[in-house]
């Protein structure tokens, strides 16, 4: 195995594929914890103790703390010298730790217990550890586990990684239904719903549930569509249960939104007349919300660093409805099978790049000087004062940005930075 | 393992990027697994810097556990010395690579680089981020400032000259405190030879024994280097921190002693809060309960201006600095208060709801149990966050800081007229007991009137819509729907009119 500045830099030409530039070395990204910081807040009922390090303590509260402020539900269960000492002890801690949540915040139901780097290498048997509590809690509260570690996850991975855990926990199902896989924001969830009832899809649920109870159900009979890219896992332990996936680009902009809704209605066998008429008021709403941006964005040149797998569904929607052009396309992993819709839509020749060398991501980046570049915050304000404008990538994880009438606001996202350079005299 | 809400400090390899961020020419190379590099927007967010902290991370994932990491950081070692050729290099480790003990400064030592390497030792699991920004600044010294010796003689005719040692990036009001200090030390006719971490390079460095003596304006990062320069070469140590106005004096009192200088005569109007706290408006401060919490430093400073220049009662005094208990001990004994060392946030939580004091001096955190508490808070020391690190200028230290003290820590009690109102006539609708000081602006919502029916349905669906854009959401429905002669407002109403007035 060769170090990180010995990796070769190759291009991949694929079967009508666009080439995929494949680089190892540092990589500024987040670790799979960071997406605590949404799922807290969607299931009302769950709590996510990370064990961890004190650095894991404060990555939450660096990338949590500017918001939250009231006590949040998630902690860290701190890992200390003595409990690296020997690992009974470590258990036996965790369990103490774990008893004094459940007494400080007794209506919990359901508690992640989340791996991170250092539980993963000191090999903390975290499975055992919530089966034991899980035993020793019910019916009042269900542990469940998974691994939101920087060395097995990035970022949005995090949500894959407790969807996964979610799946063998879903009730059995013989009927056909329809199950929407992905953390989505209140408003989107209940417009998509809407628009899904109205075509006659259902019984439809969602994953995950607003509350730990109401988990859907699932069998061979369920049919799910992703609403987020970064769920390889997830889909795994669906189909592992006999579920199947509807294959759709992602409900990103007007164009995604309707390919993702008539994904489902043709699974459905619903007529292109019905399809029409339920879709097609919101869809011209769209449209004519993004023509308006349309002026401030076309042929503005794209730059985006790897953040959160959002990256491919993004350029696709800026390229084709707003007429932007990606000049590379990062994404810290790319799932081939899940975006193959999205890559088919992307303009030909789009250079993609898998995985980070930041250093010489940063040259190539300087070198194209694009007009708008997609970033994390590490890098958006030195990048900001070489005179480059970004758009700062994590607000795409936090914002509603699917669905029609979300359309004009995530183009805004990205109008807003060169609105603003325009703006300011000084 | 322990139970944490919130931390007070980062891991130990944090202070160590806070001191390498603050240096000029000197590069860190961290082995950390992938996702450590958070840590940069620290730097790039909270203090608004405009370059990437100088850190170089192997970012391992665990793939690379199977095969060989130190590979990894040996790679990551040319190459940060190869593209940012640094003066210096710092080489340590993450709290995840110090379980797999690929010994990071032994191997850069041993691969013959180009530069000085400093390797760092660093117990995650046992120190906490401003343990590891002193270390860090003493094994830097160290190893730039030289064999231990005499010091040389100053050049004749020149005026003595000091260090200032601490400032350091992400320090609370670091910047702006320089500023102060350097003016106060000007006006006694004492030059300012090297400040160090911030802005210093090895190099300068190096230059430290050439002083007089030793400013220590941040004992939690500077002390070891301080007594280190003390034995090695000699250097007093001038330990008043500026902060308050007697403290002020007191520091140049003793900066003029370690100078050789003849007293200065007393400027007693040089700060505005001994007048501002003695006119009959601050009448109404005495004897307010506060609690103070924060590093030792700031704790220790903040108990004095608020007992003898504001006339507070303090209450309660604590601080997360371990490395100091002795001194948070001593000052609390002095005001006959129960001290609390303590990095434990719910146990700070629970002594200020035993307490209820009136306000409350604290560090980002205690905003959290204020507000829970509905307790007046003002910020003295860090963690802080964005808001804290102002564009304005906002010392804490010297006759200036002094200044924003009296303001700051004024500002969220409730002022003197609108007090006495409270309590002569209780029932008002508009200002009561639970209703926050008016001065704050925060006004009681007025309903909205009903202009057209909403549907149910439609009515949750605002609900959906942040509230800071909601009232103008209801708005523009409304408008939109009587424009149009809609009798019921929908859902599609709604999006009908976000359409119609997006811009």
């Amino acid at each position: 195995m060769s170090g990180a500045g010995a990796l070769p830099t190759g291009a991949e030409a694929g079967t009508a594929r666009p080439p995929v530039l494949r680089e190892r070395g540092q990589r500024e990204v987040f670790c799979g914890l960071t997406s605590i910081v949404w799922l807290h807040r969607k299931v009302q009922d769950a709590f996510f103790l990370v064990v961890g390090s004190r650095t894991c303590a404060h990555l939450l509260q660096s990338a949590a703390g500017v918001m939250i402020f009231a006590e949040p539900r998630f902690a860290t269960a701190i890992i200390e010298e003595r409990d690296l000492a020997g690992l009974a002890d470590a258990n036996e801690e965790l369990d103490r730790v774990v008893g004094q949540l459940v007494a400080r915040r007794p209506e919990i139901r359901l508690l992640f217990l989340v791996g991170s780097c250092p539980s993963e290498v000191i090999k903390l048997d975290l499975a055992r550890a919530a089966a034991r509590l899980s035993r020793r809690l019910l019916p009042a509260v269900r542990v469940l586990h998974y691994s939101g570690s920087g060395i097995e996850t990035t970022f949005t991975q995090g949500e894959d990684a407790c969807l996964a855990a979610l799946v063998p926990e879903m009730p059995a199902a013989t009927d056909r239904s329809l199950l929407v896989v992905g953390a989505l924001a209140e408003v989107v969830e209940d417009q998509l719903r809407r628009l899904l009832t109205a075509l006659g899809i259902g019984p439809l649920h969602f994953l995950p549930p607003r509350r730990a109870r109401d988990l859907a159900p699932i069998g061979p009979q369920t049919r799910f569509l992703l609403a987020q890219p970064f769920l390889g896992e997830t889909a795994r332990a669906l189909e592992a249960r006999g579920a199947r996936r509807i294959p759709a680009p992602f409900p990103l902009g007007a164009e995604g939104t309707t390919l993702w809704l008539r994904a489902a209605a043709e699974a459905w066998g619903i007529g292109a007349a019905r399809f029409r008429e339920v879709t097609a008021m919101a869809e011209r709403r769209a449209r004519e919300g993004l023509l308006r941006l349309r002026d401030g964005l076309a042929g503005k040149r794209l730059f985006f660093f790897p953040d959160s797998q959002l990256e491919v569904p993004l350029a696709r929607f800026l390229s084709r409805e707003l007429g932007m052009v990606p000049l590379e396309v990062g994404t810290p992993y790319l799932h081939r099978e899940h975006l193959a819709e999205e890559l088919a839509l992307l303009p030909a020749g789009t250079p993609l790049s898998e995985g980070q060398h930041l250093e010489r991501q940063l040259d190539r980046c300087r070198a194209a000087r694009p007009d708008l570049t997609v970033c994390g915050l590490g890098l958006a304000n030195p990048l900001e004062a070489e005179g480059l404008t970004t758009k700062w990538s994590i607000e795409l994880v936090f914002t509603p940005i699917q669905g029609y009438e979300q359309a004009a606001d995530l183009a805004g996202l990205f109008a807003r930075p060169l609105v603003r350079r325009d703006r300011l005299a000084v | 393992m322990r139970l944490a809400v919130w931390t007070y400090e980062g891991p130990p390899h944090i202070g160590a990027m806070r001191v390498a961020t603050a240096m000029q020419g000197v590069h860190y190379v961290l082995h950390a697994p992938q996702g450590d590099t958070y840590a940069d927007l620290l730097f790039t967010m909270i203090e608004r810097r405009g370059e990437r902290p100088p850190v170089t991370y192997t970012t391992f994932e665990a793939r690379d556990l199977g095969g060989d990491t130190a590979a990894l950081l040996r790679a990551a070692l040319h190459e940060a010395c190869e593209r940012h050729r640094p003066q210096a290099l710092l080489v340590g480790a993450s709290c995840t690579a110090e379980l797999i003990q690929d010994d990071p400064g032994g191997l850069a030592r041993r691969m013959g680089l180009p530069v000085p390497v400093i390797p760092l030792e660093l117990p995650a699991y046992q120190r906490r981020e401003n343990w590891g920004a002193a270390e860090t600044f003493y094994q830097l010294v160290r190893a730039c400032a030289g064999p231990p010796g005499p010091r040389p003689p100053r050049p004749a005719g020149a005026p003595p000259r000091c260090n200032l040692l601490g400032p350091t990036a992400l320090g609370f009001r670091h910047r702006d405190d320089l500023q102060e200090v350097r003016s106060l030390l000007a006006g006694l006719g004492i030059a300012v030879h090297v400040v160090a971490p911030l802005g210093a390079t090895p190099a300068d460095l190096a230059r430290l024994p050439e002083a007089d003596f030793n400013v220590v304006l941040y004992p939690e990062v500077a002390e070891p280097a301080a007594r280190w320069l003390e034995r090695s070469f000699g250097q007093p140590a001038l330990r008043v921190v500026p902060i308050g106005v007697g403290a002020t004096r007191d520091f140049l009192a003793e900066a003029g002693r370690l100078a050789g200088l003849a007293p200065p005569a007393p400027a007693a109007d040089a700060s505005r809060l001994p007048w501002y706290s003695r006119s009959v408006d601050s009448t109404y401060l005495t004897g307010k309960r506060v609690f103070v919490f924060g590093d030792a430093t700031h704790a220790i400073a903040a108990a004095r201006v608020a007992t003898e220049e504001l006339g507070f009662e303090l209450v309660g005094l604590g601080s997360y600095s371990r490395e100091f208990a002795r001194e948070v001990r001593a000052a609390a004994a002095q005001y006959g208060v129960e001290p609390l060392v303590t990095d434990d946030y719910l146990e700070v939580e629970a002594r200020i709801a035993e307490l209820q004091p009136e306000l409350i001096l604290g560090t980002q955190m205690e905003r959290h149990i204020a507000k829970r508490l509905g307790i007046p808070c003002t910020v003295i020391s860090a963690p802080v966050h964005v808001q804290d690190f102002p564009a304005r200028h906002s010392p804490q230290m010297g006759h200036e800081g002094a200044n924003v003290l009296f303001d700051s820590w004024v500002h969220p009690l409730m002022m003197g007229l609108e007090e006495h109102l409270l309590a002569m006539f209780r029932e008002d609708t508009e200002f009561h007991d639970a209703a926050p000081p008016s001065h704050l602006g925060h006004a009681a919502a007025a309903p909205a009137p009903d202009l057209a029916a909403w549907a149910v349905e439609a009515e949750r669906e605002l609900l959906k819509i942040p509230f800071f854009v909601r009232g103008k959401a209801r708005r523009n429905t409304e408008r939109f729907a009587r424009e149009r002669g809609v009798a019921t407002i929908t859902v599609e109403t709604l999006y009908d009119a976000k359409a119609h007035f997006a811009r």
